[in-house]
């Protein structure tokens, strides 16, 4: 199926987006932009604390106040089973889900909601929020993983039983997972050479620039309409309606324009309070974070705790692997430690590996997605410790990596064998790469890692609907986070074979197009694309078949060929061509409009690696670090709009950096947030960055057509090894825990003088 | 408490509005003039992303009360093309896709278009210190710095 020779008239080239106008002009309508006639304002109590038993909550006062429309609290909702419910790839505990967005018996985080209202105006809403008295007895917290999993520790889920494991009594571990291939006894046996680390990374947000907005409106009948930015409006749907206890036909979510998500905007929190809101008020309700409530309550990715455990031969064959990756989850279960596992080292052809998790509560957000959930936590240690493998054995760390790279035919340490991939490209050309070898002045040092992503598929259904003037229209459902549009539009106009700007590509509200999984796993272009391509060529197929029957012959006898009609042979008959445009405006007498359809749930999503290269220069005096020259390889299948995949591949590895060298949260001893704005919680700006090299391999997935993996998530897991590593060089001193911010550097650097110093 | 009446000139064009004292200027533009162009990302002036000139200067709209615009001249991102014809940054942009989401993308401009009228060829340390208070989350800013340089070369091109 790969059609790795095939030359494009459409695919690979760089087109100017279909939603570009709209974006750099003002008029693209994001979360907050939308608004009804009539509405109203909701707004969100919040605890202030970590950890508390609500005994009573009094709204009395606030719904007296002249302009308050409706208050809600947990009472309003409907309780939840305490089961896993499938919902898209994943399993969804509603219980836990209902709790989240507005907390019950207990609030279990800084910002948890408690209460809601909604009133004429945003000030009366928040005079409102004043008026409700809380009855809270506050309880002892936990934030930190390895703290949270100490007996003693305050106990979030009396109830919590894990899965995967027995324990005596209430614990904070929702789960343990556990992925063993070989024997790593006989492979550590083997090994010449073992290293043993300990690594901890921090929580840190997705830091999309749009806050959570949403509008909704309910009429009399029951009929919802939701509008709102999310990463998918078939999951805003499918909660929604399980939260209030609706049919999913009476909800009709249409997603705006989506300001940034990188996984953050997978669930719900705004749109069930405003729903609810509307149906008590009468009237559509606009709800909208601020930022503090970003940081506050919704998000992050987990932080983690790590142990690493390496064997290898002299000659850099590695024998062994074993790691325990603990996972912070935030209030709820559900921290990514099954991917970062299965992640951990899955870019190498390593026989002995065992690598287990747990998923672990404390008084913090329930953690959403972000770009590649895990593996960028268990990649820095598993990058950083084959580092300092790669200095005990004397070997290039990047030749290191290609002696025991993952091939075509390699067992994943987490089940699969590879088919096609490009890992070992990736290592070569950065072993080649010009940035590889250019000199290095005083403090600077540089460093590398790799990374690897499952991508994956999912549901998808698209329509392509030909219109009278051979133009056509393109619908499908899912955000366009960051060009998938264009893509679709590319993949579109070259399959009907007519000009991509004649490709108009639209984004369908949940009634408008068939079910589509959302937006995320680096799927859109991959999965939605390839239905996209089915539902164009199914468009074919009946522009063929109208062909046919002008022609009076056998719909097998018509082939399409650049946007044309023609008998397959001389022998069905001597026919001129008929254009697109030409069936189009015939399809009345033909047998009426030409709608090319497709739905399924995509399986074949290729995997994704990368090979990142960062050079550092460390300051001395403040430990201040900043990133001199970043080359990001990646292999990306095939390029559909290759701007936006180096723009994916930039982006990620930009937030990677932020990751590794500033990004975290800090509570005070209360258990709040003691940063919950842009101004503290450092992501980074244009001066912090140099530019961010992208370099494509392109080797394709031969279970799509055009070849495409996803891309968006791979960026993100190498760069805090890299950056680590590149220190490490620089210094002398290995950074373990992450951020590596300039007190914490500095403070390493002296403890490291100190040392020498006594030596 | 009584709302003010002011009067600015916005984009061009004299505009009067109501406003309360504690509404910012994003607010007036957003709520009031139904501009919303300019987006709130922090309303603390850290994201940039309500960059608009007043009395041609780069500020950050949620940090101005709207009661502080009269008699002012305000340039927000709907008044940038002229026409039909999109300013050259906002083409730049488009063919060389620095943006993604596009949340930040009228901020940057505002703040970019601003430093090529005082700067038409600014290096790129220039640049990236000018946007330093417009963050972008998508982009790692690489294709932003580049639009934003070749635009400033096309324009000296342009002025040969």
């Amino acid at each position: 199926m790969s059609s790795d020779n095939r030359k494009y008239k459409w695919v690979g080239t760089r087109q100017i987006r279909p939603d570009g106008h709209d974006k750099v002009t003002g008029r693209a309508k994001f979360g907050s932009d939308f608004s009804l006639s009539g509405m109203i304002h909701g707004r969100v109590l919040r605890s202030p604390h970590a950890h508390a038993i609500i005994k009573s909550i009094d709204t009395s006062k606030a719904e007296a106040l002249p302009g308050v429309k409706a208050v809600i609290t947990s009472k309003d909702f409907q309780e939840q089973p305490a089961e896993l419910k499938a919902a898209g790839e994943g399993m969804i505990n509603y219980r836990d889900m209902t709790r989240n967005v507005m907390a019950r018996e207990k609030a279990l985080y800084d910002g948890h909601a408690v209460a809601a209202v909604a009133a004429s105006t945003v000030e009366v809403a928040e005079a409102a929020l004043e008026l409700i008295s809380v009855d809270y007895e506050v309880l002892p917290h936990v934030i930190d993983v390895d703290e949270a999993m100490k007996e003693g520790a305050p106990i979030l889920h009396e109830e919590m039983v894990p899965s995967g494991m027995e324990v005596n009594g209430p614990t904070n571990i929702a789960k343990f997972v556990e992925f063993n291939l070989g024997d790593t006894k006989k492979g550590f046996e083997e090994a010449e050479v073992v290293i043993e680390r300990s690594y901890k990374t921090e929580a840190v947000h997705q830091g999309y620039i749009e806050p959570h907005a949403v509008v909704a409106s309910v009429a009399e009948d029951g009929q919802a309409q939701i509008w709102c930015c999310t990463q998918g409006q078939f999951q805003v749907r499918a909660f929604v309606a399980q939260l209030l206890g609706m049919p999913a036909s009476s909800i009709r979510v249409t997603p705006s324009e989506i300001g940034g998500g990188f996984g953050g905007k997978t669930v719900v929190y705004l749109e069930p309070l405003a729903t609810l809101l509307s149906k008590k008020a009468g009237k559509p309700v606009k709800m909208i974070m601020t930022r503090e409530e970003v940081f506050r309550a919704s998000g992050p990715t987990s932080g983690g705790s790590m142990t690493y455990k390496i064997g290898a031969t002299k000659a850099g064959k590695i024998t062994a692997v074993e790691a325990t990756i603990k996972l912070l989850a935030g209030a709820f279960a559900g921290a990514p430690a099954g991917p970062a596992c299965m992640c951990a080292v899955a870019p190498y052809d390593i026989k002995n590996v065992y690598v287990n998790g747990y998923d672990v509560v404390v008084n913090r957000p329930k953690v959403a997605a972000y770009r590649a959930p895990g593996a960028p936590i268990s990649a820095f240690g598993a990058e950083s410790i084959i580092d300092e493998l790669a200095k005990e054995l004397g070997i290039d760390p990047l030749e290191l990596r290609k002696l025991n790279a993952a091939k075509k035919g390699t067992q994943a340490a987490y089940g699969p064998t590879f088919r096609e991939i490009g890992y070992e490209e990736t290592v070569d050309i950065a072993m080649k790469h010009d940035h590889y070898s250019a000199p290095l002045g005083p403090n600077q040092g540089r460093g590398v890692a790799s990374g690897f992503w499952f991508n994956i598929g999912g549901e998808s259904s698209a329509t392509v609907n030909i219109n009278e003037d051979g133009t056509a229209v393109v619908i499908s459902g899912n955000p366009d986070i960051g060009g998938s549009r264009a893509s679709l539009a590319l993949m579109a106009a070259e399959e009907l074979g007519i000009d991509y700007d004649k490709v108009r590509p639209i984004i369908g509200d949940t009634a408008s197009i068939g079910y589509n999984f959302l937006t995320g796993g680096s799927r859109v272009t991959f999965a939605t694309g390839l239905a996209v391509v089915e539902a164009a060529k199914d468009a074919v197929r009946q522009l063929c078949e109208r062909a046919a029957k002008i022609w009076e012959v056998d719909a097998e006898g018509v082939i399409w060929e650049n946007g044309h009609a023609k008998p397959a042979s001389t022998n069905v008959g001597d026919f001129e061509p008929l254009s697109l445009a030409n069936l189009a405006a015939q399809a009345p007498k033909t047998g009426g409009p030409i709608c090319g359809h497709n739905a399924q749930n995509v399986q074949g999503a290729g995997p994704g690696f990368a090979t990142h290269i960062c050079d550092v220069e460390v300051d001395p005096e403040t430990g201040s670090v900043s990133i001199l020259r970043y080359t990001a390889i990646q292999d990306v299948g095939r390029a559909i709009h290759p701007s936006y995949v180096e723009g994916q591949i930039q982006g990620g590895a930009a937030q990677g950096i932020g990751w590794a060298l500033n990004e975290e949260y800090i509570y005070n001893s209360k258990g709040q947030l003691d940063n919950p704005g842009f101004l503290d919680y450092r992501i980074p700006v244009a001066s912090d960055l140099p530019m961010i090299d992208a370099v494509m391999v392109e080797v394709p997935n031969d279970r799509h057509p055009y070849g495409v993996r996803g891309v968006g998530e791979v960026p993100i897991v190498p760069p805090m090894a890299a950056v680590a590593n590149a220190i490490e060089n620089a210094t002398g001193v290995r950074m373990s825990a992450l951020p590596m911010s300039p007190p914490r550097l500095l403070a390493a650097l002296d403890q490291a003088d100190i040392k020498e110093a006594a030596e | 408490m009584a709302k003010h009446h002011i009067s600015m000139t916005l984009n061009g064009e004299p505009t009067e509005f109501l406003c309360s004292t504690r509404q910012t200027l994003l607010d007036v533009l957003r709520d009031e003039l139904n501009l919303t162009g300019s987006k709130e990302g922090c309303a603390s002036g850290d994201c940039g992303a309500c960059s608009v000139m007043v009395d041609d200067r780069l500020v950050c709209a949620c940090l101005v009360l709207g009661a502080e615009c009269d008699g002012k001249t305000v340039e927000s991102i709907e008044g940038m093309a002229d026409g039909e014809n999109l300013h050259p940054l906002q083409q730049k942009f488009l063919e060389e896709a620095a943006l993604q989401c596009g949340i930040c993308t009228p901020g940057v401009l505002v703040a970019a278009k601003a430093l090529l009228e005082r700067n038409n060829n600014p290096t790129e340390t220039e640049v990236r210190y000018w946007l330093a208070g417009n963050l972008c989350r998508c982009t790692g800013y690489d294709k932003i710095v580049r639009a934003v340089m070749s635009t400033a070369a096309d324009m000296r091109e342009n002025a040969k």
